[in-house]
C-alpha cells in the first residue's frame, strides 16, 4: 500500500523539484499587467481587430475569405495557435503560425504574399492565435519536429556573438534580474504577436528573438529562417503548460 | 569582379602574458585616462552597467546581473584587473562576463563586430585606470 501510495506520488514530487515555469506577465510593472489584463486597453486588440475583418475578406485569384474555407474561427481555430510551430507535410517543412498563415494565403486564396512582420500577417497571425488564449501549449510529437526542436535545443544552450552568451544565461539563469533597466523574464513566447512599448506596435515572436541576437552581438537569422522555427519549437516545450495569451502587452 | 566593401581590418590583438591571476604588463604603451576609462564602462563600447552598478559613472539606470564595482580598486590591484576585463572566462569558464579583448572561440559574430575585440588593447588600459578609482 504505502509503496502504491509513492508511486502515485511521484509524478507529484518530481513536480515540485523543477519549478513552474513563469510567464514574462509575471516579471511585467503592474501598469504593463494592467493593460494586457483590459482587452479594451490593450493595444493589441486593434490588430485582433483587424484581423478579424482580414479573415472575412475575400482576395486573390480564388475570391475567397480565411472564412470561405475555415468558417467561424473562434471554432476552427481554437487550440491551432497552441500546436504550432509543427511539421507540414504539404510543405514538408516545420511550420509556424505566421509561416502556415502565408501558405494559405499565396496557394489556397492564391493573393499576393504578405511579407513578414507586415500589418496584415500580424494582424492575422494575432486573431488567429486570440483563439487560443487560455489554452496550454502542446509541443509537437511527430519526428520531424522533434529532430527540428533537438536542433533548437542546442541553439539555446551555444554561447554566440561577441558577448559569448546563450540564451540560457539569461532566461534560465538571471530571470528576475536586471539587464540595465530591463527585468529579464524566462523568455517563454506564449504571448506573441505581442505589443511592446519599446515597439510601440505589435510584433512577432521572431522579431523578439532576433533582437536577442543582436544584443548579444550575434547574427540574427533573417524572419523564417529555420534556425529561428527551431528555437520556436524548443520554446514552447520548456515553456510547457503556459497559456497562450495572445495578445500579451510587454514592456 | 564586384568589389566588396571590406570592413577595415582591425589590428591583431597585442599578445600579454598571464600570470596567476593577473596580467601584469600594460596592453598598450598609452597614457591611461580615467575620465576617458569612466565614459567607456558607461557607454555601449563597454556596457559594463548592463550588469554591474557603479554609482560613480552617475548613470541612472544599471544592472544587478553581477556585483557593484564600488570598492573594486581597494580589493583588486591593476594587474588584476586587467586580467577580469581582458577575459573573466580564464578565472571562471561559466561566467556570464563576456572576454573583452579576444576575438577566437566565438560563434555567429555579427559582420559588423566579427575579427574585433569588444575594447581596443588602450581602451582597456583606460578601463582598468578607471576601476583603480573606486576604493
Ligand atoms: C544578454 C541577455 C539575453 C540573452 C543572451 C537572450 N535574451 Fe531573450 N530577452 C532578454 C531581455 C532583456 C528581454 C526583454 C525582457 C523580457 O521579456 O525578458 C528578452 C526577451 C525575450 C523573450 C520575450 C519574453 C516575453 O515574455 O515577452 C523571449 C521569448 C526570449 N527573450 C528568448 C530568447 C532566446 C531564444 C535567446 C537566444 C537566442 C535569448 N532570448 C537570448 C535578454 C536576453
Ligand atoms: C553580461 C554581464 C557582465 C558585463 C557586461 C560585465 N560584467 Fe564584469 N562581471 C560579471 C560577473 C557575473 C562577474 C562575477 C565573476 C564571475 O562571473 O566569474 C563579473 C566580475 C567582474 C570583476 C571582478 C570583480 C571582483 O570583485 O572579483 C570586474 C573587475 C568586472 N567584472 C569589471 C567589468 C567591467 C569593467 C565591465 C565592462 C567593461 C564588465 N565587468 C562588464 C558580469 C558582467
Amino acid at each position: 500500500m504505502r509503496a502504491l501510495c509513492m508511486l502515485l506520488l511521484w509524478p507529484l514530487l518530481l513536480a515540485a523539484q523543477t519549478p513552474a515555469p513563469r510567464s514574462g506577465l509575471e516579471f511585467a510593472s503592474a501598469d504593463v499587467r494592467a493593460l494586457q489584463a483590459d482587452d479594451f486597453a490593450n493595444p493589441g486588440m486593434l490588430w485582433v481587430a483587424r484581423g478579424e475583418k482580414l479573415w472575412n475578406t475575400p482576395a486573390g485569384r480564388s475570391a475567397t475569405s480565411c472564412a470561405g474555407c475555415h468558417r467561424e474561427a473562434p471554432v476552427s481555430m481554437k487550440g491551432v495557435a497552441a500546436r504550432y510551430p509543427r511539421f507540414d507535410r504539404e510543405a514538408g517543412a516545420v511550420l509556424n503560425l505566421e509561416a502556415r498563415i502565408k501558405r494559405c494565403r499565396e496557394s489556397r486564396q492564391q493573393a499576393e504574399a504578405l511579407p513578414h512582420e507586415s500589418e496584415d500577417l500580424l494582424a492575422l497571425t494575432a486573431y488567429v492565435a486570440h483563439q487560443s488564449r487560455g489554452q496550454s501549449l502542446v509541443p509537437a510529437k511527430d519526428v520531424a519536429s522533434v529532430a527540428a526542436r533537438e536542433r533548437g535545443r542546442e541553439q539555446y544552450f551555444r554561447r554566440q556573438g561577441q558577448m559569448n552568451l546563450a540564451c540560457m544565461h539569461c532566461h534560465d539563469r538571471l530571470a528576475g534580474r536586471k539587464l540595465l533597466s530591463d527585468t529579464i523574464s524566462e523568455g517563454h513566447g506564449n504571448g506573441y504577436p505581442a505589443y511592446r512599448l519599446e515597439w510601440q506596435a505589435l510584433g512577432s515572436l521572431q522579431r523578439r528573438l532576433r533582437a536577442c541576437f543582436t544584443g548579444v552581438r550575434a547574427e540574427a537569422p533573417a524572419f523564417g529562417a529555420p534556425e529561428l522555427i527551431e528555437l520556436e519549437l524548443y520554446l514552447v516545450q520548456r515553456a510547457g503548460p503556459l497559456r497562450v495569451e495572445t495578445p500579451a502587452v510587454r514592456r | 569582379m564586384q568589389a566588396v566593401a571590406a570592413e577595415p581590418a582591425f589590428p591583431p590583438l597585442a599578445a600579454f602574458r598571464i600570470d596567476g591571476d593577473a596580467i601584469h604588463a600594460p596592453l598598450a604603451a598609452i597614457a591611461a585616462d580615467v575620465q576617458r576609462g569612466r565614459d567607456i564602462v558607461a557607454s555601449r563600447d563597454g556596457n559594463c552597467l548592463l550588469c554591474h552598478a557603479i554609482p560613480e559613472t552617475g548613470a541612472r539606470f544599471m544592472g544587478d546581473i553581477a556585483l557593484p564595482l564600488s570598492g573594486v580598486g581597494a580589493r583588486l590591484s591593476a594587474a588584476q584587473l586587467r586580467l577580469r576585463v581582458v577575459d573573466q572566462a580564464r578565472l571562471n569558464p561559466d561566467t556570464v562576463m563576456p572576454s573583452y579583448y579576444k576575438v577566437d572561440g566565438l560563434h555567429r559574430v555579427a559582420p559588423a563586430f566579427r575579427g574585433r575585440p569588444i575594447l581596443s588593447a588602450a581602451q582597456i588600459e583606460d578601463v582598468v585606470a578607471f576601476l583603480q578609482t573606486l576604493k
